[in-house]
Parts: structure tokens; C-alpha cells; sequence
């Protein structure tokens, strides 16, 4: 199979979605001629024009609220916003107004729209370019949130979301912009369904949980425990909402030790969900240690390199963790 | 571009242009937003209301007769202080007054009460319980029309409160720079809650907010019903052509900002002598000067409004309410949009 990069196969997707449906358009900072902050767009306006790919002013409140508008209206938008932390920026229109008009409305509308953002630490961008604020969007009914790990999932995932009848938040990571990874050649095009967990790793020791850039961290640890005869199954969920509860469930019961690795940080974050799935389950009962986190301190992301780096979870730590619930 | 807030009404203008139709429609539904008002206020009254409510009392002329102005195709985004708006576009009162008592027979099935009430079938977007948050998804609904070649507006209300929001100049920059067909409605009623325009903005007129964006601005009377309609004709017909436009209506509000206001950041005097403007009055007054209807004809629109508010309410009151299992029901929308 061919190799592209993380960013290709996201461009791949949204070129799919585009020439299938002329209701998909993208709006975003800089996603024109610039090609988005991390090249995602390259080459889209000269495919698709200035309609259709449309540079904004920096305004994420006004283009978010404007993509929910043309979503209820029969469009069916996919808004770039830049980093994540502009999220919290775009919030209102994302939480208060897309993720409520379906239901507050009675059902006689849906919001098909799609938020991409670029998540996570490690570009020396600190704090406020760093942060992994999933756990903000998933606390708000309304909202699927996605977090692809791999070019081939972050396609799939991508055309299911813009095909989606709901608002979709997005997050890409930006640390997997450049990575490659097989990927069916656009002939064989497929779609990966929304709220299904993908096993990267099977194994029988110990289930680790975990999404986005931390899989090829929990993947690369999983090699070592091996050498030390302990096998991990690693369960990449791919979204978070909604949460493919089953595959964590069956996992946990069959290996009976679980940790949840994420780069967000711990208090309040998604992997304290995980946590809950699995002890409100019947999988409660085969646990033969408790249930471990392993995430980001509850800092924010520091500038310099070494704390950075540090501040997240390492593969060092994820083994470590894993050998003491082993133990 | 900017006229100065008219505080005198104008003399009464000949009203050869516009249909008596229409001008029947217009005083006709303010006169149903006021019935509809009255009887909400009594329901809340008998205890009957979970929640609470805005009324536009007052205010009637600006969301009936720019709604009047309105093809069927165009759509609004309301307030929260929208009913007007609501009716204007001719949304049902019986099916707004079950929502407004949260019935499962109310146009959002009483999910969203009268503070987010929607009927995308009549054009109406939705009411917003965010001062200033449907802004941006008017000019999205704008952007669908310029983007699906329709001919289409999209009127976009807001309050005087709302154009301090960051919202409001992130979004009618956004129309501007796309041209859009926004047609941008503020209801300036002078307070934003109980803070009064003076501390709001140190300008001497609303319109000046568009005016920064390069867009045509526009302030006049908001409680002169006829000239409201003219203006919001002329505007529909602009905005279709050149992109987005701003029409303040200079009004006031002759209730609390909701229900649970005791007006104590203005005076009597001042309501007192607002209520002398009424819109409705004035407009009654004018229909018969001009020898267009008599007193008995509008005496009879009156009496039939009434009523059509009452069978309203008894329809209301007679519905169920929604059933605790489908509570989970529409937070997200299965299959194909």
C-alpha cells in the first residue's frame, strides 16, 4: 500500500467530500493561497476556488457561528480553526448555538458541520499553541469529538465526519502532520464509522486506552513490555464521543488491568470517563489492580524543550506505569 | 448615511404604495404580539409559566414590519425578546404559545421554550438565548443563500445590548468583507437590561457601528410602523444587490427586561411618556386619518386577535407535555442530514 503523510490523507478527504458534494466548502484563517497554518489546505483554492475555500479575518466566534448557520441552512461547512486553544475562543458559537439547535429546536434541525483544529504539545509553541482541550468539548452534549492517531484513520474519520448530520469537532495533531502511514489508494476510498475503537496492538496482560499522539507512544512502549513478557493490548478509541464503551469493556474483562494514557491533563480530563467506563462495568470485577492514568501534569505546556517534553506523557513513564500494575 | 433618531413622529404621509393588505397585516399582527404578551403575562400570573419571559411590549413595530417587508423565502434570526419577531414572520401563536408553556405540541416540542423557539419551515431560525449569538448564523444563513444562488435575505435581529459584543463586529465585518445579503436589524430599546445606552456606548448613534464596517447604516424611528415597513422594503431590495445594511429602530420597552424586573434603573415619567408613542396606537390613528379603515374595522381585528390568543392559550393549556423517556430525544441527529 502507498505511504502518505497524516496532513495528505486529511487533504485527501476533504478533496473527496468536495468533489462528491457540492455542499462542502471550508472557511478558515490563511487556508487559501497560504494553505493553512500546517499546509493542510496546499493546493485546495487552486482546485475548488475562492467559494469554496475561503480565507476569513480572524474572527473564530464570527466563523464558527456563520459555519452553524450555513449548516442549518443546507451546507454543509468545514471550518479550519487554527490551534486548538482557539477553541476556547470559537466555544460559544460551538457549544451554546451548533451543539444545541438540534435539540432545542425539537429535532427540525441538524447542525453538519465539521471543526477541525490542531491539538497537542511538542512545536515549542507553548502555552497557549499546546494545549489538549478535548475534555472541554466532550463535556457538552451535542458534539462528536474525534482525535485521529494515523493517515489511514484520520481519512476514514474525516469523510464520516463531514458526512454527519452533526456538528463534529475534529482534532487533528500537529506533531502527526508529517508522519506517513499506508493508505488505500483514492480509487478504494472507505469511511471509518464514528464511535468505533480500533485495537492497534491485541494482547492479553494489560488494556491501555488511549487517542491520538499518545498511541504511537503507547504502541512504542508495548514493543518494550513484550521483550519483558508482559503483553499489552492497546486500544486506540479514536473518538470520544461517542465512546465505543463495548471494545473497552471486553478488552478490560479479558486482560483485567487497565491504564488510560492521554497529553491532556489529568484533572478533569477525558481519561477520568475511561476510568468511570470501566468501573461502572461488569468489567469492575475481573480487575486484578486498579485502574491507572497516565497524562499531562496540570500545567500548562512550558516553552523550553526539556520541561515540555516532560510535562506529557513519555514512553518511559508508560512502561513504567504498566510494569507496576503488572507487577 | 446616518439620519438622527426621530423623537417627534413624523406628520402623517399619504400611503398610496402600500397595500392596504398590508397594512392590515401589520397592525393586525402587533396587535396579536400584544394580545399574545398580555396573555402570557397573565399565565404567569396563575402560575402556570415554568421559566421565564422577554416582552417586546412597545416594541412591536420593529419585528412585525420589517417581517411585513419579507418574502416568505427570506429568514430571521430572533431574540430573546422575540415574539414579535416570531409572529411577524408568521409563525402560528397557537404553536408558539405550547412552547411557550413547554408542551410537546409547541413548535420545539417545548424543549426550547419562547427564549429559543424556531420554525425553520416559516424561515425563522430561531430565538437566542445569547445576547448577540445569532448574529454569526445569520450571516452563515446569508452565506447558504449567496452560496445556493438564491435571491433570498437573511434579517438578522438583535438588541442595542448586543452591539457591544464582540459577536456583533466579528460578524457584520465578516458579512461586509463577503458581501453578503444581511439585512442587520437592531431594536435599540435604550437599555441593555437595566444599563442605559449612555453607559453602553459613547456614540451618538447606533448606526455609527456599521458605518466602522463600510456598511450602509440607517437610524430612525422604531415605533413608526409604516415607516419601518417602507425602510425594511428599501433595505430588502438593497441588501439583495450590494450586501449587508444596518437599520437601528430607535424604541423602548414598556415592560421589565423579564419577568423578574422591578424597574428601578428608570422612571415612571419616562415609561409613562413612551407609552404615549405606542406603536400601535399610532398606528391606528394614522389608518384612520388617513380614511383607510375605520375605527369599527380595526375595533374588529382587535376583538378577533383577542380571541385568536385565547383559542391559542386553550390549545396551549390543553396539550401534553412531553414524555420523561424521550428527555434523551434530538441531542444528535441519526442518519443523513
Amino acid at each position: 500500500m502507498r505511504e502518505i503523510t497524516y496532513a495528505e490523507a486529511i487533504r485527501e478527504a476533504l478533496c473527496e467530500e468536495m468533489r462528491a458534494d457540492p455542499r462542502v466548502f471550508l472557511l478558515g484563517e490563511d487556508i487559501g493561497i497560504y494553505g493553512g497554518a500546517f499546509g493542510v489546505t496546499k493546493g485546495m483554492v487552486q482546485e475548488f476556488g475562492e467559494e469554496r475555500v475561503r480565507d476569513t479575518p480572524l474572527s473564530e466566534h464570527a466563523i464558527t457561528g456563520a459555519a452553524a448557520g450555513a449548516a442549518m441552512t443546507g451546507m454543509r461547512p468545514v471550518v479550519e480553526i487554527m490551534f486548538s486553544d482557539f477553541l476556547t475562543i470559537a466555544l460559544e458559537q460551538l457549544a451554546n448555538q451548533a451543539a444545541k439547535a438540534c435539540y432545542q429546536f425539537g429535532g427540525q434541525v441538524s447542525v453538519p458541520m465539521v471543526l477541525r483544529t490542531a491539538g497537542g504539545s511538542g512545536t515549542g509553541a507553548a502555552e497557549q499553541h499546546s494545549q489538549s482541550l478535548e475534555a472541554l468539548v466532550c463535556h457538552v452534549p451535542g458534539l462528536k469529538v474525534v482525535i485521529p492517531s494515523t493517515p489511514y484513520d484520520a481519512k476514514g474519520l474525516l469523510k464520516s465526519s463531514i458526512k454527519d448530520p452533526n456538528p463534529v469537532v475534529f482534532i487533528e495533531q500537529k506533531l502527526l502532520y508529517r508522519q506517513k502511514g499506508p493508505v488505500p489508494d483514492p480509487a478504494d476510498s472507505y469511511d471509518i464509522p464514528l464511535g468505533v475503537a480500533d485495537i492497534k496492538r491485541a494482547g492479553t496482560d494489560i488494556t491501555i486506552v488511549t487517542y491520538g499522539r499518545m498511541v504511537a507512544r503507547c504502541m512504542e512502549a508495548a514493543e518494550t513490555l513484550s521483550e519483558e513478557g508482559i503483553d499489552a493490548e492497546v486500544i486506540d478509541v479514536r473518538t470520544l464521543v461517542p465512546l465505543d464503551r463495548t471494545c473497552i469493556i471486553t478488552s478490560v474483562k479479558k486482560t483485567g488491568r487497565a491504564m488510560i494514557v492521554h497529553e491532556a491533563c489529568q484533572t478533569g480530563g477525558f481519561g477520568a470517563e475511561i476510568v468511570a467506563v470501566i468501573a461502572d462495568s461488569e468489567a469492575f470485577f475481573h480487575l486484578d489492580a486498579p485502574i491507572r492514568r497516565v497524562a499531562g501534569l496540570d500545567v500548562p505546556i512550558p516553552y523550553n524543550p526539556v520541561l515540555e517534553a516532560n510535562v506529557v506523557p513519555t514512553v518511559a513513564k508508560i512502561i513504567a506505569a504498566a510494569q507496576e500494575l503488572v507487577r | 448615511m446616518v439620519s438622527t433618531h426621530a423623537r417627534k413622529a413624523p406628520p402623517v404621509e399619504p400611503l398610496p404604495e402600500i397595500a392596504v393588505a398590508t397594512l392590515r397585516l401589520i397592525y393586525t399582527r402587533m396587535v396579536q404580539t400584544r394580545r399574545f404578551e398580555e396573555a402570557a403575562a397573565r399565565l404567569f400570573t396563575e402560575g402556570k409559566v415554568h421559566g421565564t419571559a422577554h416582552f417586546c411590549v412597545g416594541e412591536e413595530a420593529t419585528g412585525i414590519a420589517v417581517c411585513a417587508a419579507l418574502q416568505p423565502e427570506d429568514r430571521i434570526t430572533a431574540t430573546h425578546r422575540g415574539h414579535g419577531q416570531s409572529i411577524g414572520k408568521g409563525m402560528r401563536l397557537d404553536l408558539m404559545m405550547a412552547e411557550f408553556l413547554g408542551k410537546e405540541t409547541g413548535y420545539c416540542r417545548g424543549r426550547g421554550g419562547c427564549m429559543h423557539i424556531a420554525d425553520f419551515a416559516s424561515g425563522s431560525l430561531g430565538a437566542n438565548g445569547i445576547v448577540g449569538g445569532g448574529i454569526p448564523i445569520a450571516v452563515g444563513a446569508a452565506l447558504s443563500q449567496r452560496m445556493q444562488g438564491l435571491s433570498s435575505i437573511t434579517a438578522c435581529f438583535f438588541g442595542d445590548g448586543a452591539t457591544s459584543t464582540g459577536s456583533f463586529h466579528e460578524s457584520v465585518n465578516l458579512a461586509s468583507v463577503w458581501k453578503l445579503p444581511v439585512l442587520f436589524v437592531c431594536v435599540n430599546n435604550l437599555y441593555a437590561m437595566s444599563t442605559p445606552l449612555r453607559r453602553q456606548a459613547n456614540i451618538a448613534d447606533l448606526a455609527f457601528r456599521g458605518q466602522a464596517y463600510g456598511i450602509r447604516s440607517v437610524s430612525m424611528d422604531g415605533n413608526d410602523a409604516v415607516g419601518i415597513y417602507r425602510a425594511a422594503r428599501e433595505a430588502r431590495e438593497y441588501v439583495r444587490e450590494n450586501g449587508p445594511m444596518l437599520l437601528v429602530l430607535n424604541t423602548y420597552r414598556h415592560m421589565g427586561h423579564s419577568k423578574s424586573d422591578a424597574n428601578v434603573y428608570r422612571t415612571k415619567q419616562e415609561i409613562e411618556e413612551w407609552k404615549k408613542r405606542c406603536p400601535i396606537k399610532r398606528m391606528r390613528a394614522l389608518l384612520v386619518a388617513e380614511g383607510l379603515f375605520t375605527s369599527e374595522e380595526l375595533d374588529v381585528i382587535d376583538a378577533q386577535s383577542a380571541a385568536d390568543v385565547e383559542e391559542a392559550v386553550r390549545f396551549a393549556e390543553a396539550s401534553p407535555n412531553p414524555r420523561i423517556e424521550d428527555a434523551e430525544r434530538d441531542v444528535f441527529k441519526a442518519g443523513p442530514a
